[in-house]
């Protein structure tokens, strides 16, 4: 029950609520996160109930499909508890949460990759595939179209950058490389945006 | 271009709302594993912590070596006062260890104290050389932050936490290193491409903390020099570190016929520099511009070319037209048919197998074997094959077996693995006695390289590796090498090989360019049936003021070694083609570039209307003497489409070679060229080869 009190809760005003009689909304992410490492079974419910929506937010942002999106999410809460037990407070709650999520869809790409280009060079295949794909462009949005040319590197950078508005220094944190390194991809996003726009206007 | 940036954050930040019920399946899931988590936690013991492939010590002391490496890498001022700390922490800690936690095994104090130190003397100087020297294969590497915190805070913890964080600590980095990828840092000024930034083992079913291990063990697997060995994110563009080495020249330059009448040069018929322009192109990427070889690209193409009519192991085709890109200079080209065997001698095929840690990669060792099971079918049943491998030490993995028992062959490619520091040298020399073993008279040995170019162990002077090809080739063993992946490809060596062995240098880097070098070419690759064939072009001053030869840089000869039988050259295989064109510039033609010369009078326009006199020179395979064949260049030979593709795709390596011959010219005409002179394409090469040239335009932009 109380997993679903906060989970509501939190869906309505997140982050800063202050619950009537309930303590723990006030408890920021880090100390619900090290009750849940303990065993706190409501804690780590309030916890999930608190994120769900952001893991899903990056979660699309990182895979550019609802599907895709979806499965991502659901592998994530299933391996959530599992490795929460190994969260030990090194960095903050929600930075760890973001490397989870980030991690896991490299995970995932990878595997799709590894099937996908089993028995064949997948870069004619691929470049083929995205041919087709921009024929068709009506049928797709812009951003799928510009967030599949964009390498995975760039992709996620420019989700947790611009998607999840976090700063340089932070996406840095959580893809785990230097703040310059997420500047130079960003400046590299733009240029590519760039010999896109480019492209699609010859 | 703000536009599109701004759009796309737009784009990024109306996320969907998460479907309601697959929402609250989630969270059911959820809850459901915490509890599990929970149940196997207190009941009989802790499975996550007690995996067997993760044993308690082990992810300890990897935990402190993790730790001292880190600070290590610091200012020295700062490693020696923590290392004290932490050397301290240690003692403080261990009894904690010891506390009745439900460890498998207790860690023996002096093993803890002492392997971490001795870890930590060598790793120092490595770390400081990766950042400091140049030349060091791995980059610069600031600590992430996260490796930073994990290093604090578990100083902390080691000082006073309790004996339960220890133990959520200890699982988290037993995860072995090696599957955790590196990420090298990147500066501004490291202009090539991103690194590809490889995930981390994150299968859901796996155990506690492997999110955490991979941006921490990344920086420390980079700190060791390791930079390979990880498996690729495949989706993301080829990375062009530092540690390619292309073997290139600069630009051949107009030379003025009256001074220099004479051009000599090698054939070539690698094909390696297309296909690593492809994969840098299909990855997003324009390729660096030394690792343009126009002839190499001209030279990938089949073109559409007489048989050969006399004895002559090859012909040639000489064709004169317009230049593409300039209206007043013309375009010689010469392209010689070797001629189709029916019937060759057997082979022996002595593979050689890089198998170090570099070659786990997906496009390397498994794209190997794929290619080398293709390649089986189009050997005859006497042909042989036996297999080397080499990693730290070199072993024959298959003793030659026909090529007709192609379960043997293929069983002893799958136990193929991939680990172990390369020693080339070393594997090279086993190949080269299993050739030994295998000689027999009317049989034609070949040992077949397969490597990413790594020959980092024994002999790093490429030079040395030649002489020992060079000698072989002489006592009849050819060499060809299979260049495979993207990271290491010391494509300079691979050039230096093959050519020294009388071999080709080919790229694979997709299963299809597989089929072509292995599948379809395989016996022209395989079966030379003219050695050293060499290329003479005597220019008429009075009809050619200037010309250029576009390409084959790295195949100069001087003037006198084309009558020197001694100086080697390069093969032409059975049924292969070699095409050179030149650039040549009339008397009088406004796109002359050099001065007339004040005090030498210009060669009066006498004699026959005669371009220039071509002369060829080869050996019969085996034989020490060569021969000779000559023919005029004559004004009038017209030119197919098939000369004229090659001048587009001549056009198109000039273009990734920013070459300044080309005036306006660009992709367009490129482009319109090669469309209109794309033939009957039977294998889609040249199709290919339009949609790369739309890939360069998009990319240079």
């Amino acid at each position: 029950m109380a997993a679903i009190f906060f989970h509501s809760a939190a869906k309505d005003c997140p982050g800063t609520c202050v619950q009537p009689s309930v303590m723990r909304m006030e408890t920021d992410d880090d100390a619900l996160a090290r009750a849940a490492c303990l065993g706190d079974r409501a804690a780590f419910a309030a916890l999930i109930g608190r994120h769900y929506d952001r893991i899903h937010g990056l979660a699309w942002r990182l895979t550019g499909q609802r599907a895709e999106a979806q499965d991502l999410t659901q592998d994530i809460c299933a391996a959530l508890p599992a490795k929460l037990a190994a969260w030990r407070g090194e960095a903050r709650f929600t930075t760890w949460l973001y490397r989870v999520v980030v991690n896991a869809a490299h995970d995932r790409r990878r595997r799709q990759a590894v099937r996908s280009k089993a028995a064949d060079g997948w870069g004619d295949w691929e470049i083929t595939r995205q041919d087709e794909i921009a024929t068709q462009a009506e049928a797709l949005d812009w951003l799928t179209l510009a967030m599949q040319r964009l390498s995975p590197e760039l992709r996620d950078t420019v989700a947790l950058v611009l998607g999840e508005e976090l700063t340089q220094s932070q996406a840095g944190e959580i893809l785990g490389v230097s703040e310059g390194t997420v500047a130079w991809r960003m400046s590299e996003v733009k240029k590519r945006l760039r010999a896109m726009a480019a492209e699609d206007a010859g | 271009m703000m536009d599109e940036f701004d759009a796309l954050r737009a784009a990024l930040k109306s996320a969907p709302a998460p479907d309601p019920a697959g929402k609250a399946g989630d969270l059911r899931l959820a809850m459901e594993n915490f509890d599990k988590v929970q149940a196997s936690r207190q009941g009989s013991g802790d499975r996550l912590r007690l995996d067997p492939d993760r044993p308690m010590e082990a992810g300890f002391l990897t935990k402190v070596r993790l730790m001292l490496k880190t600070l290590s890498s610091r200012p020295i001022l700062t490693a020696t006062t923590s290392a004290a700390a932490l050397f301290f922490g240690v003692v403080l800690v261990l009894p904690l260890m010891q506390a009745p936690l439900p460890l498998p095994k207790v860690v023996p104090l002096s093993q803890t104290l002492q392997t971490p130190q001795v870890e930590a003397k060598p790793k120092a100087p490595v770390a400081t050389n990766a950042v400091t020297a140049p030349t060091a294969p791995v980059m610069e590497t600031p600590l992430p932050p996260a490796s930073k915190s994990e290093a604090d805070v578990s100083a902390d913890k080691l000082g006073g936490a309790s004996a339960q964080s220890l133990a959520d600590a200890a699982p988290a980095t037993s995860e072995p290193i090696s599957s955790a990828p590196a990420e090298p840092a990147i500066s501004e000024a490291y202009k090539m491409a991103a690194p590809s930034d490889s995930p981390a083992t994150l299968a859901p079913d796996q155990g506690a903390g492997e999110s955490l291990a991979a941006p921490r063990s990344a920086p420390s697997v980079a700190l060791r020099g390791v930079a390979s060995g990880a498996v690729m994110d495949t989706l993301a563009p080829t990375p062009l570190p530092d540690t390619e080495a292309f073997a290139n020249a600069a630009q051949n330059p107009v030379h003025v016929t009256s001074a220099e009448p004479v051009s000599t040069f090698s054939t070539d018929i690698d094909t390696a520099a297309y296909s690593v322009i492809r994969a840098s192109l299909n990855a997003g990427q324009l390729p660096p511009v030394e690792a343009v070889r126009i002839e190499e690209m001209v030279n990938y193409f089949p073109y559409d070319l007489p048989q050969p009519k006399s004895d002559a192991p090859f012909e040639p085709t000489i064709s004169v037209m317009p230049t593409p890109w300039n209206p007043n200079t013309r375009l010689v080209s010469i392209a010689l048919q070797g001629r189709q065997v029916t019937e060759r001698p057997p082979l022996n095929l002595i593979f050689l197998i890089d198998t170090s840690g570099s070659m786990e990669d997906a496009n390397k060792l498994p794209l190997l074997k794929q290619s080398l099971a293709l390649m089986l079918p189009k050997l005859s049943p006497q042909d042989r094959v036996a297999i080397v491998a080499y990693a730290g030490s070199a072993g024959e993995v298959l003793a030659p077996t026909p090529a007709s028992d192609r379960t043997t062959i293929l069983n002893a490619l799958d136990n193929l693995a991939a680990g172990g520091s390369t020693a080339g040298a070393e594997g090279l020399t086993l190949a080269y006695q299993v050739a030994g073993q295998m000689a027999e008279k009317g049989r034609i040995s070949r040992v077949l390289l397969a490597t990413d170019g790594d020959f980092n162990v024994g002999i790093d002077n490429p030079d040395d590796l030649k002489t020992f090809i060079a000698k072989e080739r002489d006592s009849g063993t050819y060499l060809s090498v299979l260049g495979f992946g993207r990271g290491n490809l010391d494509d300079a060596t691979m050039q230096a090989l093959a050519q020294n062995g009388n071999g080709t240098a080919s790229y694979i880097d997709t299963l299809s360019e597989a089929q072509k070098v292995l599948g379809d070419q395989l016996t022209g690759a395989l079966f030379a049936i003219a050695n050293d064939v060499k290329i003479q072009v005597e220019w008429n001053p009075a009809q050619v003021a200037e010309y250029r030869l576009i390409g084959y840089e790295t195949r100069a000869l001087r003037r006198e070694d084309f009558n020197n039988d001694k100086v080697d050259a390069g093969d032409i295989g059975a049924g292969l083609q070699v095409t050179a064109l030149y650039e040549v510039t009339a008397p009088g033609s406004p796109a002359i570039l050099n001065n007339a010369l004040r005090y030498q009078a210009a060669p009066e326009p006498t004699g026959p209307n005669e371009l220039g006199f071509l002369r060829l020179r080869y050996k019969e395979p085996g034989q020490s003497a060569s021969k000779l064949i000559e023919t005029p260049i004559t004004p009038d030979a017209a030119a197919s489409p098939e000369t004229q593709f090659a001048a587009a795709i001549a056009g198109f390596g000039q273009l990734l070679e920013h070459s300044s011959y080309l005036g306006d010219w660009g992709y367009d005409q490129a482009i319109a060229l090669a469309n209109g002179s794309k033939g009957a394409d039977a294998y889609g090469y040249r199709a290919e080869a339009v949609t790369l040239m739309r890939l360069a335009q998009s990319l240079s932009r």
